[in-house]
């Protein structure tokens, strides 16, 4: 019998027990997408199990409405049951995989990462550092910028790509329309499913209680760091196509997009850091709790380092802080196919396939 | 936390469903010192309330999630029709008309509603669908009481309750282990039934009543309802009746809710325990038959039953939280099932030959009847030919019992023919005040909501 609740099922067994109580219950379905993406099928594949714990954001609405968590004897718990299934999944199609098991759960090694990239970037200011140009490239310069992060960045697109590929295979993805993709980011762009559908908020610091902070915290990181990689690609083009080199003024793109960019991704990372510290971690995948911290960590750092190295223009301090920017960036963007920073990816893919299932269904 | 046994509270409110949280959270909002008393530890808190998901709500026009309109005539006479006349139609009127305020109220008091569920699109009009179920409506009610500064206290269980010349003047109660004293100038009695109780259901229903599951709360044991009684509490509702539908025989004995529901009866062959059919198993749309397969299957050797489809009709209904027994032949689907063989066999054969061709439509009556059978089947009647073969076990699921404590229309409690000073009651403890019989979907929700919210204002007033 599919209740009887055994320690050798897994994470995808397991999911699908619950999925399969919650199919005749549905007392869930305004919270989220997840829901009813489950009730339009009768049986569950892996893929589609998949599909559905990508689709899950952890909002914890579900959880606390349940009327079969612990101790009734059903033993529901969907959100922790979807992030262990997200975990597993992303760590399978990540290329290559050993990194994602790596990154995904282990936050020392994140940490690593940093203190990595760091130590890279000092290295490379002692040997390659020229002191031949303005701003930034009096300490290392233009061109040897580009010979590390133009590869830093391609890399790990390519990677991603490669997973988010495979993901679309396991879940059985058809050829994406415009209006599937328009459809999932307009989703994405207003964290649509944090909301908690007829609610307000999500139900994850404040237990049963709903809270809009999350979704909040979230937005800020994700529009800080597209402003963040706005600010990058303007000051790209000045470079290239206007030629005109750093340093900027103020007043000029690349600072007037980076500053209040770097502003909201820091204190959206420092909001979703402690909202995490107030939530219950037996309601997400236990053992990814420190490496989605430290990516969260790591995130904001980006976001913060980058503010004060613009803070100590003209100090003693920009080369140090140089270093620290540089070799945090590039930690993040080295391992992002592996880190939390994956779910922008599969999540965006999820979203893309449920427009796509929905718009079939009619 | 203040000794609770130490000070004369306002309000007491014995139990911790919506009935309950809607009385404490009126009292507190006046400004009463208000103590809620709920037996069952905090995860179970809510009573049957965490296994509902509706409000039948009268509405004049579009309200909230609800479309059209849906007024008082049409409201009262759909609960004419399931209770067959058996109701109180003063309160059962006022209950209908105070609905359409009380939605408002509810969405105030952080209850969010959602678009009627896939599958009850039958319902979009009349009952707004809680967001998460019952238990999310009963979480927001525990946190507006909290913060009105209700003390909730849980794992109490009130033992008796001393009236002396028709006034409250405190109780007894066990909680969390200890005995305690509760003293206070005005009760609320809102502890639900006594479903819960087997013995006693026993002794009302017959021994029968050991083999049925109770689909809600192990904690309706209907301890203070019999206290009242003892002391003189005027009752109303039929003592021996409960509230039992045909539910999934797989399940728990307490608390298996809604996922234990089993759609598939209207397109199956229903047999007892020895492989004979005993009913008209397509004699009406399963939501309006349910209740009565609840009665015919504890009337069963065993009260069990079995529902027996094929192939071809495994999708027609909502899915069953334990998959079906299953198996390639009649015999071999009897042997998983525990039914003799060949009886199964001859019933199936006697079923099939009995069915004529013409045209099924799952969603209506379709007329697609048996000939010369007996018992009929007189809608969906096809024959179960098409391997692989299903079969569910069915047992009687107690909602809820119908005996409770007589109330007028604020909600006052009367022992002997004359209303106490200072004791009101709410929710199921009282339901039977209107539900006479029968069942209206939702209808107990809006019962313990009207009801909780006219228990709290009076206790309060009465205090003020």
């Amino acid at each position: 019998m599919s209740l009887d609740i055994t320690p050798t099922l897994t994470a995808t067994e397991e999911a699908r027990r619950q999925v399969e109580i919650c199919n005749a219950c549905r007392y869930c379905e305004g919270y989220c997408a997840v829901f009813p993406a489950a009730f339009a099928e009768r049986s569950f594949s892996d893929g589609d199990i998949t599909q559905l714990a990508s689709l899950c954001h952890n909002c914890r609405g579900c959880y606390y409405a349940c009327q079969y968590t612990e101790p009734h004897e059903f033993a529901l718990n969907l959100p922790a049951a979807l992030a262990e299934v997200r975990v597993e999944s992303w760590a399978r199609f990540a290329w290559p995989g050993a990194f994602a098991r790596l990154f995904q759960t282990h936050g020392v090694a994140l940490a690593a990462a940093l203190v990595l990239g760091t130590a890279l970037i000092f290295a490379a200011i002692r040997m390659l550092g020229t002191g031949a140009g303005d701003g930034f490239y009096a300490y290392l310069s233009h061109s040897a910028m580009v010979a590390i992060f133009a590869p830093a960045f391609l890399f790990p697109l390519l990677a991603l790509a490669i997973g988010t590929r495979r993901y679309w295979h396991e879940v059985g993805g058809a050829a994406v329309t415009l209006a599937d993709l328009r459809a999932a980011l307009v989703d994405a762009g207003r964290m649509r499913n944090l909301s908690g559908g007829a609610a307000d908020g999500c139900n994850y610091e404040k237990g049963d209680r709903y809270s809009v902070a999350r979704k909040h915290a979230h937005n800020a990181v994700v529009w800080g760091f597209l402003l963040c990689f706005a600010a990058t690609s303007s000051g790209t083009i000045l470079h290239y196509v206007l030629d005109m080199p750093a340093p900027y003024p103020f007043f000029s793109l690349p600072k007037l997009l980076g500053v209040p960019g770097g502003i909201l991704l820091t204190l959206g990372a420092a909001g979703l850091a402690m909202l995490k510290l107030r939530a219950d971690p037996a309601l997400g995948a236990v053992a990814a709790w420190g490496g989605e911290m430290a990516f969260v960590i790591l995130l904001g750092l980006t976001g913060l380092t980058g503010l004060a190295l613009y803070a100590a223009t003209g100090t003693g301090l920009v080369a140090p802080l140089l270093a620290l920017h540089l070799g945090t960036v590039l930690a993040f963007f080295l391992t992002l196919p592996y880190s939390k920073m994956a779910h922008a990816a599969y999540r965006l893919a999820a979203l893309t396939r449920d427009a796509q299932l929905k718009r079939r269904a009619g | 936390m203040t000794q609770v046994d130490a000070i004369t509270w306002d309000v007491v409110v014995v139990g911790g469903g919506n009935a309950a949280l809607c009385a404490a959270i009126e009292a507190a909002e006046t400004g009463a010192r208000v103590v809620m008393l709920e037996a069952a530890p905090k995860p179970y808190r809510g009573g049957n309330s965490r296994h509902t998901r509706n409000f039948r709500c009268m509405h004049e026009g579009p309200l909230s999630v609800l479309t059209g309109t849906y007024g008082e005539d049409e409201y009262f006479d759909d609960l004419i029709r399931v209770t067959k006349g058996k109701t109180d139609e003063d309160l059962a009127r006022m209950t209908i008309r105070d609905s359409e305020t009380c939605l408002p109220w509810m969405e105030r008091h952080g209850v969010a509603f959602q678009p009627s569920l896939s599958g009850t699109l039958s319902l979009s009009r009349t009952n707004a669908f809680f967001l998460g179920g019952g238990k999310a409506l009963v979480n927001a009610y525990y946190n507006t009481a909290e913060d009105l500064g209700v003390t909730v206290l849980y794992e109490a269980e009130v033992r008796h309750v001393t009236v002396t010349e028709g006034r409250f003047q405190g109780l007894d109660a066990r909680i969390g282990g200890k005995d305690l004293r509760i003293e206070g100038r005005a009760l609320v009695l809102a502890s639900g039934g006594f479903q819960a109780d087997i013995d006693w259901l026993a002794d009302a229903w017959g021994p029968a009543a050991r083999n049925f599951l109770i689909r809600g709360t192990p904690y309706n044991r209907g301890v203070v309802l019999r206290d009242m009684l003892d002391q003189g509490a005027d009752s109303v509702g039929d003592p021996t009746q409960c509230h039992a539908v045909a539910i999934d025989g797989r399940s728990p004995k307490f608390d298996g809710g809604i996922v234990t529901r089993l759609d598939c009866v209207p397109f199956s062959v229903v047999v007892n325990r020895d492989g004979e059919r005993f009913y008209d198993e397509g004699e009406d749309v399963w939501p309006k038959r349910y209740a009565i397969w609840g009665r015919l299957v504890a009337a069963q050797p065993e009260q069990v039953a079995y529902s027996v489809i094929d192939a071809k009709s495994l999708n027609l209904f909502m899915p069953s939280v334990f998959p079906p027994e299953s198996a390639d032949t009649i015999e071999g689907l009897a042997q998983k099932l525990g039914l003799p063989g060949n009886k199964l066999r001859e019933t199936i054969d006697a079923f099939n030959a009995a069915c004529r061709s013409g045209d099924f439509h799952p969603t209506e009556l379709d007329g697609l009847a048996t000939e010369g059978l007996t018992p009929p089947k007189t809608n969906w009647a096809r024959p179960i030919t098409e391997p692989p073969f299903y079969g569910y076990s069915l047992r009687p699921g107690v909602t809820f019992t119908y005996l409770g404590l007589k109330v007028d229309r604020t909600a006052r409690v009367s022992a002997h023919g004359a209303r106490l000073h200072n004791i009101w009651a709410a929710g199921e403890i009282m339901a039977g005040s209107i539900l006479g019989e029968g069942y209206l979907a939702g209808f107990g929700m809006t019962i313990g909501t009207v009801f909780g919210r006219i228990a709290g204002q009076e206790a309060a007033a009465h205090v003020a």
